[in-house]
């Protein structure tokens, strides 16, 4: 006699809960062969935004924490993935369709990730900054800070790899994250933000949501209150426009990226979500 | 008679010989434009200086040509030994014509010569010499080893800091081995014209630097040229916004640097005679136009009469007039235009309940002249607060709190620059870190350095000039082979530059942007 | 200064300290001034120096430094041949030129002032009246190590003998040392032996010494301290310490008498001391002094400058305005 399962309901990640959608709309997550897998929440514009504004509260916690801090917050969150691998990995193989190697693979990668991003936290700032030899008597210091609230439209033919590459340069330097997962395989994406949620990340750094790329994107890039946009998955969306809307706030917008090298790791992916601030002060003796 | 009048002592116009209209640098040569000359005038006088040649369509398209030859045929395929000695020479030429570069740029512009004499022309020779080390050292410049330069780089320069504006951006475009095509401001396209015959003067190679002058619409039609890599733009936030919308969906690269409201925040236990000539410094040094000027004073409530106080009576001893007089502090307003921007905006304040200080100063007769004001009573809604008046309008404001200065500097769209004036260290780092701005200066204003980056945050632009963050600006690193990402892990990229190899693959034209990420 | 109104410097100095001149309240005081910032002080010294002074500007200003000159021996060797030689130059600058006036005063030791009162004669009294002044440094100059008494005896002998300007140092050992109630003290006691028996009194110049106080800080506490003691002047420097007089010192200390005058009302003078060898430098001071105290410090009574050399350099440039060709070292005396 088999057990029946228990299926778990996907919701959103919005300040460190999981509502459903506030307009109550679900889509439908099938497999390659077409069968039922989950019903995901459908994001309105109105859970975009208020992810922004959760967003936005978390900045200042989440950029003021030590680097050191912010690291070992980062690699909290391979730790846990570590811990539930075999759950990431069924995952993957069902709403993928592929092998438990394939999907294995994604999910060691996915943590590895985490790892070498975690190590920038503290290391970035001391590549991407410096001191600068002014011919005055100052001090001048350049050092990368977080841009703010950084809008992601994930890779969309990945379930955890693209959305990890995605967001986890982001967080290295302090900035909190609004990203829209994979339309297709958001299931990852959802039981990322569990692992999250029960990780040392601060509610708000990280807001998760699942629908239409191409219904929520506009309302993302045009938000005021958002920062950078990160159209590493857009491209299959009218980017341009969405280039276009972000330039009414002068947003920092990283251009689309196709292929099996999409948001693959790089220091600039980290200090492009970084603003260099450089610091004046007067040097004297009397 | 009394002693701080005076005398006049003008500097001379002599070492000047101008021509009586010039053409379009293109190809290292002048040649007449095809569009409506206009005529460059002194703001000081109104008097004519030079008929100026204007770009159109086909003379931009002719600059952008010979600066793509340039490139593929000489510039890029020349060592950076090379390229770097070219840009020693220019330095040095600067400085031996500086005078006459300096008395130009002041005819031109109407800002005092001393500042034009002693900031202005010493820091365009400062960031030639600069990056002129910067060419054959690329491999350091944080972007792994042998980074790539862009190609064809369109630079629209304002009319503020003209010639400067030139050197921060011809500098490291050309360090790191690009062509450039720099189109100066329409009221201030002298000094430009002369360093055309500099570059001349230094045999550099035709076609590597192409100066058209002309109006926004040349500027524009600049920009939008296909053949372009790279777009560089100091100006006003609405025009870097239309830049950024028209470069959307291109491959080109944009750096801009937009407008500012900057705080200049002023604790209790400041240095207070310095706060007071940095306060001074901050928003009536170049006649306020200047994008980083401190143009918010953020006082504290509990010496805010002592210091309106002190403010007073220190811009009662600045000397407005002849720009020429190596005695002025205050310069001329730059165009009728700008003039009837800041007297607009400053008649809005005192509708919306600000009170009005002007220095006493005699306006002269002809040229457009704003005597340096302060608004006391400025709330934090007001427009005179939030709106960048481009002039020597300061705008008071109090706070009580590091906390509630903190939250009033960084209400804005704008994050170019700010000033916090403490002698408590901690504070000043504590402060420094929660301002959203791009510059600060801690007990000191508008320094400027060729090997410190500047730049905003927000609306306030991105990217940043100036410094090894600048040269970024003007490289993209090695292309690697596809699927060959890991060694672009341990290159030490400074700058989202890092990721063009990754955008080089984004699809080119919007059409097959829409469809071709699909794997 | 008359005997009561030394009483009401002192009690204007209580009524601005709240409290008796100890060092712990002069502590709180001098330690709650604002600070300065060095590189901030110095750059507004440098832009004052790039003013450009010419023709009618300059012609003023060439006579006004002249004017403002306290023609300075200072040598262990000095003799009353010497001091006769520097008052004939301190009544007739340029034999060849009766319109350059007379300097404001001579300054030597305080054994010296019977010879060069003698020696002025009828020229000595009020520069205000287009006479020459008699300044005596005393108090153990330069260094001030010696007992308050013989401080005071020295300060005493010297306006005994007829001298009307007192330029006494201040120990920086005890300022440095934290000990400001010791400092204050011995200024108000030496402005006490300033006094003369027909009431009146020789005017206090405080000798800071700004070259061993060394920060701007300490700068602008003594000023403030010297001032609180009754000083009439602050004065930079002895002229044996490098360095003597700046630019930015000097600016630091005008902008405390300016904020005296602001807050009382009070008029202090202040000179610049040592190492202002050329016009042109000394025209940066004036230009300095105008825009930060004001013009009506352009006076002997509020601004002097503590100088040998620079007369010679001022009367050649007297003579290049004149003449309209630049002199030469032969066509000035040399004292």
């Amino acid at each position: 006699m088999t057990r029946l399962a228990v299926p778990k309901t996907y919701k959103l990640y919005i300040g460190g809960a999981f509502p459903r959608s506030e307009s109550g709309r679900t889509y439908e997550v099938v497999a390659a062969d077409g069968a039922f897998l989950a019903n995901a929440a459908k994001a309105s514009r109105k859970d975009a935004r208020d992810a922004i504004v959760a967003a936005r509260a978390a900045v200042a916690g989440w950029s003021g924490a030590t680097a050191y801090n912010r690291g070992q917050v980062l690699y909290r969150i391979a730790e846990l993935l570590e811990g539930r691998r075999a759950q990431f990995v069924a995952e993957i193989e069902e709403v993928e369709s592929v092998s438990r190697a394939v999907a294995s693979a994604q999910v060691d990668e996915s943590i590895d990730r985490w790892v070498w991003y975690a190590g920038w936290a503290d290391k970035f700032a001391q590549v991407a900054g410096n001191a600068n030899p002014v011919a005055g008597p100052y001090f001048n210091i350049s050092v990368p800070e977080p841009t703010g609230v950084v809008a992601i439209i994930a890779p969309q033919d990945s379930s955890l790899l693209g959305l990890v590459s995605a967001i986890a340069p982001a967080l290295v330097a302090g900035n909190s994250v609004v990203v829209v997962a994979s339309e297709r395989f958001p299931l990852s994406a959802i039981s990322l933000a569990e692992v999250l949620a029960t990780s040392d990340v601060p509610k708000g750094v990280v807001n998760v949501l699942t629908g239409s790329p191409a219904e929520i994107a506009p309302w993302l890039a045009s938000h005021s209150d958002v920062n950078a946009i990160d159209l590493v998955g857009a491209g299959a969306l009218d980017w341009i426009s969405l280039e276009v809307d972000a330039a009414d706030t002068l947003k920092r917008v990283l251009r689309p990226e196709s292929g099996p090298d999409a948001a693959a790791p790089a220091l600039g992916r980290i200090t492009a979500f970084t603003e260099t601030k450089t610091v004046w002060h007067t040097k004297s003796l009397l | 008679m009394s002693f701080l009048e005076y005398a006049p002592a003008p500097e001379s116009r002599a070492i000047l010989s101008l021509r009586d209209s010039y053409g379009l640098f293109i190809d290292g040569e002048f040649v007449d434009g095809r569009g409506t000359p206009f005529q460059t005038i002194s703001p000081a006088s109104e008097e004519r200086i030079a008929t100026i040649s204007n770009a159109n369509e086909a003379d931009v398209a002719d600059a952008v040509a010979a600066a793509r030859r340039a490139y593929d045929r000489v510039w890029s395929r020349m060592s950076g030994r090379d390229r770097g000695k070219y840009l020693f020479r220019i330095a040095r030429l600067v400085q031996e014509r500086a005078r006459e570069l300096a008395v130009a740029e002041s005819l031109d512009n109407g800002k005092p010569i001393k500042e034009s004499r002693d900031v202005d022309v010493p820091l365009v020779a400062a960031w030639f010499f600069y990056y002129a080390g910067w060419a054959d050292k690329l491999d350091h410049a944080g972007l792994g080893a042998n980074p790539r330069s862009l190609g064809v780089a369109a630079q629209v320069i304002p009319w503020n800091f003209p010639l400067l504006m030139l050197a921060w951006k011809i500098a490291p475009a050309l360090a790191a081995g690009n062509t450039v095509v720099l189109k100066p401001a329409e009221t201030t396209p002298l000094t430009a014209l002369i360093f055309a015959e500099i570059l001349q003067q230094a045999e550099l190679p035709a076609g590597v630097v192409n100066i058209i002058t002309g109006a926004g619409d040349t500027g524009a039609t600049l920009v939008a040229h296909e053949g372009v890599d790279k777009v560089a733009f100091t100006g006003s936030t609405a025009v870097g916004r239309a830049i950024a919308k028209q470069i959307a969906g291109t491959d080109k690269k944009a750096t801009l640097e937009l407008g500012g409201k900057a705080a200049n925040i002023v604790f209790d236990d400041a240095p207070i005679d310095q706060a007071i000539e940095g306060i001074v410094n901050g928003i009536f040094f170049n006649q306020g136009h200047v994008c980083c000027a401190g143009s918010r004073l953020l006082v504290q409530e509990n010496i805010h009469d002592e210091v309106v106080e002190r403010l007073k009576l220190r811009l009662s001893t600045l000397r407005l007039g002849d720009p020429l007089d190596k005695n002025t502090d205050v310069g001329a307003i730059n165009s009728k235009e700008q003039l009837e921007r800041i007297r607009e905006l400053s008649d809005v304040g005192v509708a919306e309940g600000a009170d009005r200080w002007s220095a006493p100063c005699v306006i002269p007769e002809n040229g457009f002249w704003y005597a340096p004001t302060i608004f006391t009573n400025v709330q934090t809604s007001s427009r005179i607060a939030r709106e960048e008046i481009f002039g020597p309008v300061l705008s008071v404001l109090t706070f009580r709190t590091p906390a509630e200065a903190i939250a009033k500097a960084n209400n804005t769209p704008y994050g170019l620059s700010a000033g916090i004036w403490t002698d408590k260290g901690s504070r000043i780092l504590a402060v420094a870190d929660q301002l959203r701005a791009g510059v600060i200066w801690a007990n000191t204003f508008n320094r400027f350095d060729p090997a410190s980056p500047f730049g905003g945050y927000k609306e306030s632009g991105y990217g940043r000039e100036g410094g090894r963050h600048g040269l970024g600006a003007y490289l993209s690193p090695a292309r690697v082979g596809r699927g060959v990402a890991q060694p672009r892990l341990e290159t030490g990229g400074a700058a989202s530059a890092d990721l063009e190899t990754t955008r080089r693959r984004s699809p080119r034209s919007p059409k097959s942007a829409t469809k071709g990420s699909k794997r | 200064m008359s005997g009561t109104s030394l009483v009401a410097a002192r009690e204007r100095a209580l009524a601005v300290l709240g409290g008796e001149p100890d060092d712990a309240t002069l502590r709180r005081y001098l330690h709650g001034i604002p600070g300065i910032d060095a590189v901030g002080l110095e750059q507004r010294a440098a832009g004052l120096g790039t003013r450009s002074i010419k023709t009618t500007s300059k012609r003023w200003a060439l006579d006004r430094t002249i004017s403002l000159i306290d023609l300075t021996t200072l040598e262990g060797a000095d003799t009353p041949g010497k001091v006769r030689s520097l008052v004939a130059k301190a009544m007739t600058p340029d034999p060849a030129d009766p319109t350059a006036p007379r300097v404001a005063a001579v300054c030597v030791y305080g054994d010296m002032v019977p010879f060069a009162v003698d020696a002025l004669g009828a020229a000595h009294g009020d520069p205000d009246d287009g006479l020459v002044s008699v300044a005596a440094v005393a108090t153990a100059f330069p260094s001030g190590r010696a007992s308050l008494a013989i401080k005071l005896q020295d300060t005493a002998d010297a306006v005994a003998a007829g001298a009307d300007e007192i330029d006494m140092v201040i120990d920086r050992g005890a300022f440095l040392a934290g000990r400001y109630g010791e400092v204050f003290d011995q200024i108000v006691q030496v402005k006490e032996a300033c006094r003369k028996p027909d009431g009146s009194a020789a005017s206090l110049k405080v000798i800071l010494e700004t070259g061993e106080l060394n920060t701007y800080d300490n700068v602008r506490r003594a000023s403030w301290l010297a001032i609180l003691a009754g000083g009439d002047f602050i004065k930079t420097s002895t002229g044996k310490v490098q360095p003597a007089a700046t630019l930015p010192v000097t600016l630091l200390m005008l902008e405390v008498v300016r904020d005296w005058h602001l807050a009382t009302g009070q008029r202090i003078g202040v000179k610049p001391a040592g190492g202002i060898r050329s016009s042109k430098d000394a025209i940066k001071y004036l230009v300095t002094v105008a825009e930060t105290a004001g013009e009506e410090w352009l006076r002997p009574h509020l601004f002097r400058f503590g100088a040998s050399s620079l007369l010679n350099d001022v009367l050649l440039q007297r003579q290049k305005l004149a003449t309209g060709h630049y002199s030469g070292a032969d066509y000035v005396t040399i004292d």
